[in-house]
C-alpha cells in the first residue's frame, strides 16, 4: 500500500462543500494520456477510453466522506429508468465496503474532461463502468485502510475494510469512515495495479438484485425532479412554433396577436440551421410569457405561414414504394461469404420475402425541456438529456462561449429511448435566455411537439431472398437492407445505412449459410432520423427473425429446431474476414465481445424450455421465438399470442431469455426487459408515424396509440443467464426490444396461419 | 375562484380557462402533478377532485372553483399512503414519470372499490400511459395494496 502515484492531487473534503451538493474542492482530473494504464489493469478491455472523456476511476472525483459518515458518490451518466444512477454507485459503495443505507449519490454536471464519457445511449453505462467504478471503490477502500494504518501506526496489511470502518485485525479496534475520512482524502490515490478488487464472494450488493433505486421513495411522492420540473428565481417559460417540414422556414406570422395575449413578454424568431443540423434547432418562431398557459395560447395566435422547402413532397405511401424499387435492384454489398449469385442459380427452391418497418418516434412521458441562465458571462442549463457532456460542448458553441463558462445540471429524464441524446431543446432554451438578456427561460415542448418535431427512428425496408438444395438445407441467403442514415444528420446524407448502423444486427448475422451477402441500397431522408432504443436492430430482426419462421414453415420444421440449425454450431463467428466495408461492434473490442452462437444458442434454448415450447395451447394461441444479438448481449424471446374470432390480439405471456454476461444489478435487468417487451408489442402492434405533404400526420397519444395497462405483455418472465464476473457485463437497456416484433408476428403465425410482414400490426388481421 | 389544494385554502384571479395542471405546477410548484399529453389522454397529471381521479391538465380554473383538490403532495402526509408503499414494494418505477399519476388513480381506484377485480383494476387503469412499461409491476402493486387496505 506504499505504491502511490505521484501525480495524485491532494482533495479536502468538508462538510461545507458535500451540504453544497459538491464534491471536495481540487478533486483530481485525470487527463486523457493516462488512459491506456488504467484500462490496462482491467480483467477485460471495452471500447471505453476510446470514447469522448474516456474513463476516469479516480475516487478523489467520485466518493467523498462527511465527518459523519456519509458517504457521497458521483454518479455521471444520465438516469432515465435503467437503474444505471443506482447501480454505478451500488458498485463503488460494494468495493469500498460503505453501508448503502449511508450512501447519498450525486448527479454530476456535464463534464467529460472530469467524470470521463457521459453519453448515456447504447446500453453502455455498464457495459463501460462497471469495471471503472469498481475500481474506484477499491482505491477508496484501501486509502481508507492505508489511512487507518497511519493512525494506528501499524501496517496496511493489519486493516480490514468492512461495512462502513476500518478494524485493526489484531487487536478488534476501529475506526469509522467519518473518521478516517480527512485522512484518507489526503492520500493519493492508489496506482492502478496496485488496486486489489473484491473477491466476487464477498458482494454485498453487485449481482444481488437487493438495492433499491435510489430515487424511489421521490418519485412516489412527487418529489423527484425532471427538467419540466425545473423552477428558478425569474424564469419564463417558451413554447416554440417549428416548422412542420424539416428545413422549412416561417414566412409571416402575427407577432402582434400573440402580444396581445395576457402575460406573453417576447416573440423570438429563431433562424433556421441548414442541413446537417446535428442536434442543431431548425428554427420557428417562439413565445414566452410569464407562464406555460400564456406562452401556449401565444402561440395559438401567431398563425404561422410556413415555407416548406425541399422536403414538402415526403409522402410515406409513395417512399415505401421506392424503397421496394430499391430493395429489388442490386445493392452495395457489405459482407459477403461463399458466391450467392452461383448459389441461387442452382438452388432447389428459392424463396423471397419483404418486410417493412415504419418510422416511430419515442414518446417519453416527459416530453423535452431545458431551462437555460445566462449571467456574468457564464450559462447554466437544466435538462434532461441523455447527453450531458456534449450537450455542454453544444451550448457553448451555440452561445460562443468557453465550455468552462457553461454549467449543465442534468435532472432526472422522464423516459429517454435515444430522444434526449439530441439537446436541440438545450439549444433552443440557449438561443431565447439569450434573447432575454440571459433571463432564465424554460422550453416547454408539448406532447405534439415531441411527436412532430422529433428525430425519427428510421422507416426500413427489408428483402431476403434465400435459396435451398434438394435436402432443404439453406444454401444461399441475401438480405438488401434499405434506410435512410441518422448519419444524415452529420455529413451530407450518405443515403444508405453507415456502418454504425450495419453494425446493428446485420453485419453480425450468425447464421451458418455457406453463400451469405448483405447488401444496402440507397435511401434519402426527408426527415431527421435518431436514436430509438435498439435503433436498427429492429428492421434487421424483424427481418431476419421472421424470414427464418417462414422457412422452418416451407420446410414443415420446428420453427425453434430450425432456428438452432440455422445458427449452426456452437462457434465464433468473425465478420471481420468478411465485410467489404468498415466494421463496427458497438464500440468495443471484438475479442472482448465476439459473436458466440454458443450463447446465442443457449438464450433460444432456454427461452423455449422455460416457455414450455410445444406445450399444448388453447384454441387461438400461438407461439413464435426470435433471437437477436444487440448490444453486445444475447436475447431470445418466446412470445404467446391469443387471437380472437374478430382478430383480436393479445399477449398472456413473454419468456425472454438474456445472456449480458454478469449481471449486476438482475432485478434491474428484469425491469428492463419487462418494459421492452412492453415496447416492443407496442411498436409491432400500434404505432407508426407517417408524413403527408412532408408532414407527421400523427400529433397525440389518440393517433400516436401506446400499449395501456392489460392491452398485452402483463405477464412477461425473465431469464437471466448465469455468469460469472469475468464474463463482460453488456448491454442491457435496449437489446429486449428487437426480438419482440419477429417472434409476435411468428407467434400470429402459428395461432392464424396469417404472415404479417408489415410493422405495425394494426388491423390487418381483422380487415 | 376559491379553492382548496392539499387542505389549503387558495384564490386565484387569472384566466379562468387554465388549466388546473399549470396553476398546480407553475403557480404551487406542486411539480409531482406532471405534464405529459396536456388533452387528457396519458393520467400523468391526475389528480384528486373532492376524491375522485381527475385530469388536471383538462380540468380548468373554473371547474375548481369551491372545490377540494388532491396533489401527490397532500395524499399522505409521511409518503407513506398504502398505494406508495406498495409501489416501492414491488419497485415498480424506471424512470418514474408517470408514476405520481399512477399513483393518484390507483389510490382514487382503491378509495371507491376495496376490493377491486382484475377488470375493475384494469379498466381503471387503462388512461394512464408508462412508457417504461412497468404495468405488469403496477397492476400487482395494486392488488397488494388492496390486501393491505
Amino acid at each position: 500500500m506504499n505504491n502511490y502515484s505521484d501525480k495524485a492531487l491532494i482533495t479536502n473534503v468538508s462538510r461545507r462543500n458535500l451540504l453544497k451538493g459538491m464534491l471536495g474542492t481540487g478533486g483530481l482530473v485525470l487527463a486523457a494520456q493516462f488512459i491506456p494504464a488504467r484500462m490496462a489493469m482491467a480483467a477485460y478491455k471495452t471500447g471505453a477510453g476510446g470514447m469522448p472523456g474516456g474513463v476516469v476511476w479516480d475516487p478523489h472525483v467520485f466518493v467523498s466522506i462527511a465527518p459523519d459518515g456519509t458517504v457521497s458518490i458521483v454518479t455521471h451518466r444520465s438516469e432515465m429508468g435503467t437503474g444505471s444512477r443506482t447501480s454505478l454507485p451500488m458498485a463503488v459503495a460494494d468495493e469500498m465496503e460503505a453501508d448503502w443505507s449511508r450512501v447519498k449519490i450525486i448527479q454530476a454536471p456535464g463534464d467529460e474532461q472530469k467524470y470521463g464519457n457521459q453519453d448515456t445511449d447504447g446500453s453502455r453505462s455498464i457495459r463501460h463502468f462497471i469495471q471503472p467504478m469498481r475500481e474506484c471503490g477499491a482505491a477508496a477502500r484501501q486509502m481508507l485502510e492505508h489511512a487507518a494504518a497511519l493512525t494506528w501506526g501499524v501496517s496496511d496489511t493489519e486493516c480490514r475494510a468492512e461495512n462502513h470502518k476500518v478494524i485493526h485485525v489484531p487487536t478488534g479496534k476501529s475506526l469509522g469512515y467519518g473518521e478516517l475520512a480527512q485522512k484518507a482524502a489526503a492520500l493519493p490515490t492508489p496506482k492502478a495495479d496496485s488496486v486489489q478488487l473484491k473477491d466476487p464472494s464477498k458482494f454485498r450488493y453487485i449481482g444481488k438484485g437487493q438495492v433499491q433505486i435510489t430515487d424511489l421513495f421521490d418519485i412516489t411522492t412527487g418529489k423527484a425532479t425532471y427538467a419540466q420540473d425545473i423552477h428558478v428565481d425569474g424564469m419564463k417559460y417558451a413554447v416554440i412554433a417549428r416548422p412542420p417540414v424539416v428545413l422549412g422556414k416561417a414566412a409571416s406570422f402575427d407577432e402582434a396577436a400573440a402580444m396581445k395575449v395576457p402575460g406573453v413578454i417576447k416573440v423570438v424568431k429563431i433562424d433556421p440551421t441548414p442541413m446537417p443540423a446535428k442536434f442543431a434547432p431548425l428554427g420557428g418562431v417562439a413565445v414566452i410569457a410569464n407562464s406555460t398557459w400564456a406562452a401556449m395560447k401565444g402561440r395559438d395566435a401567431l398563425n404561422v405561414k410556413w415555407d416548406d422547402g425541399p422536403n414538402k413532397s415526403y409522402d410515406s405511401v409513395s417512399y415505401k414504394e421506392l424503397m421496394a424499387a430499391t430493395a429489388h435492384k442490386p445493392g452495395k454489398i457489405e459482407r459477403n461469404e461463399g458466391d450467392f449469385d452461383k448459389a441461387i442459380a442452382g438452388a432447389a427452391k428459392v424463396i423471397e420475402r419483404d418486410y417493412y418497418i415504419p418510422h416511430g418516434v419515442h414518446v417519453p412521458m416527459e416530453p423535452p425541456a431545458a431551462t437555460v441562465r445566462i449571467k456574468d458571462g457564464k450559462a447554466e442549463v437544466w435538462a434532461c438529456v441523455q447527453s450531458p457532456g456534449g450537450t455542454r460542448g453544444d451550448v457553448a458553441k451555440q452561445l460562443g462561449m468557453k465550455e468552462d463558462d457553461v454549467t449543465v445540471h442534468v435532472t432526472l429524464l422522464g423516459g429517454g429511448f435515444g430522444r434526449k441524446s439530441k439537446c436541440d431543446f438545450a439549444l433552443e432554451a440557449a438561443i431565447l435566455s439569450k434573447a432575454m438578456g440571459g433571463t432564465p427561460v424554460k422550453v416547454v415542448w408539448t406532447r405534439e411537439d415531441d411527436i412532430q418535431h422529433s428525430f425519427y427512428h428510421s422507416v426500413s425496408y427489408q428483402s431476403i431472398t434465400a435459396g435451398l438444395d434438394k435436402n432443404n438445407k439453406v444454401i444461399a441467403w441475401r438480405q438488401r437492407s434499405v434506410s435512410p442514415s441518422l448519419m444524415s444528420n452529420f455529413m451530407p446524407d450518405p443515403k444508405r445505412e453507415s456502418a454504425l448502423e450495419l453494425g446493428l444486427g446485420l453485419i453480425d448475422t450468425p447464421f451458418d449459410v455457406p453463400n451469405l451477402r448483405l447488401e444496402t441500397g440507397e435511401a434519402v431522408a426527408h426527415t431527421r432520423i435518431g436514436w430509438f432504443r435498439s435503433v436498427n436492430n429492429i428492421p434487421h430482426a424483424f427481418a431476419m427473425q421472421s424470414m427464418v419462421a417462414e422457412l422452418a414453415h416451407e420446410l414443415g420444421k420446428d420453427p425453434k429446431d430450425f432456428l438452432l440449425e440455422l445458427i449452426g454450431p456452437p462457434r465464433i463467428v468473425d465478420p471481420r474476414k468478411t465485410v467489404t466495408s468498415e466494421l463496427w461492434n458497438y464500440g468495443d473490442p471484438w475479442d472482448t465481445y465476439p459473436v458466440d452462437t454458443a450463447r446465442t444458442r443457449r438464450v433460444v434454448e432456454i427461452a423455449a424450455k422455460e416457455a414450455g415450447w410445444g406445450r399444448q395451447l388453447p384454441k387461438g394461441h400461438g407461439m413464435g421465438i426470435a433471437v437477436q444479438r444487440s448490444f453486445l448481449t444475447y436475447v431470445a424471446s418466446v412470445v404467446e399470442v391469443a387471437v380472437d374470432d374478430k382478430g383480436n390480439v393479445s399477449v398472456p405471456r413473454v419468456d425472454t431469455a438474456i445472456d449480458c454476461g454478469f449481471a449486476v444489478n438482475p432485478e434491474r435487468i428484469r425491469s428492463q426487459i419487462e418494459g421492452a417487451a412492453v415496447m416492443g408489442l407496442t411498436l409491432a402492434k400500434l404505432t407508426q408515424i407517417t408524413f403527408k405533404d412532408g408532414r407527421v400526420q400523427q400529433s397525440n397519444f389518440h393517433d400516436y396509440q401506446v400499449l395501456r395497462l392489460g392491452q398485452g405483455a402483463m405477464d412477461v418472465r425473465t431469464h437471466i443467464v448465469p455468469a460469472t464476473i469475468d464474463v463482460p457485463s453488456s448491454g442491457v437497456g435496449e437489446p429486449g426490444v428487437p426480438p419482440f416484433a419477429p417472434a409476435f408476428m411468428n407467434a400470429i403465425f402459428a395461432a392464424t396461419g396469417k404472415r404479417i410482414r408489415n410493422l405495425p400490426l394494426g388491423d390487418q388481421l381483422s380487415a | 375562484m376559491k379553492l382548496k389544494v392539499n387542505q389549503q385554502d387558495r384564490s386565484f384571479e387569472g384566466d379562468p380557462q387554465m388549466p388546473l395542471m399549470w396553476y398546480l405546477r407553475d403557480e404551487l410548484a406542486l411539480t409531482g402533478t406532471k405534464f405529459g399529453c396536456g388533452v387528457g389522454l396519458c393520467g400523468a397529471c391526475t389528480v384528486h377532485l373532492d376524491g375522485k381521479a381527475v385530469r388536471s391538465c383538462v380540468t380548468t380554473m373554473k371547474d375548481v372553483d369551491g372545490h377540494s383538490v388532491t396533489t401527490i403532495e397532500g395524499l399522505s402526509a409521511d409518503g407513506n399512503h398504502p398505494v406508495q408503499k406498495a409501489w416501492r414494494a414491488a419497485n415498480v418505477p424506471q424512470c418514474g414519470y408517470c408514476q405520481c399519476g399512477q399513483i393518484m388513480n390507483a389510490s382514487a381506484l382503491l378509495s371507491e372499490k376495496k376490493n377491486p377485480s382484475d377488470d375493475d383494476i384494469r379498466a381503471a387503469m387503462a388512461g394512464n400511459i408508462c412508457r417504461c412499461g412497468c404495468y405488469q409491476r403496477i397492476f400487482s402493486a395494486i392488488k397488494s395494496a388492496a390486501k393491505e387496505a
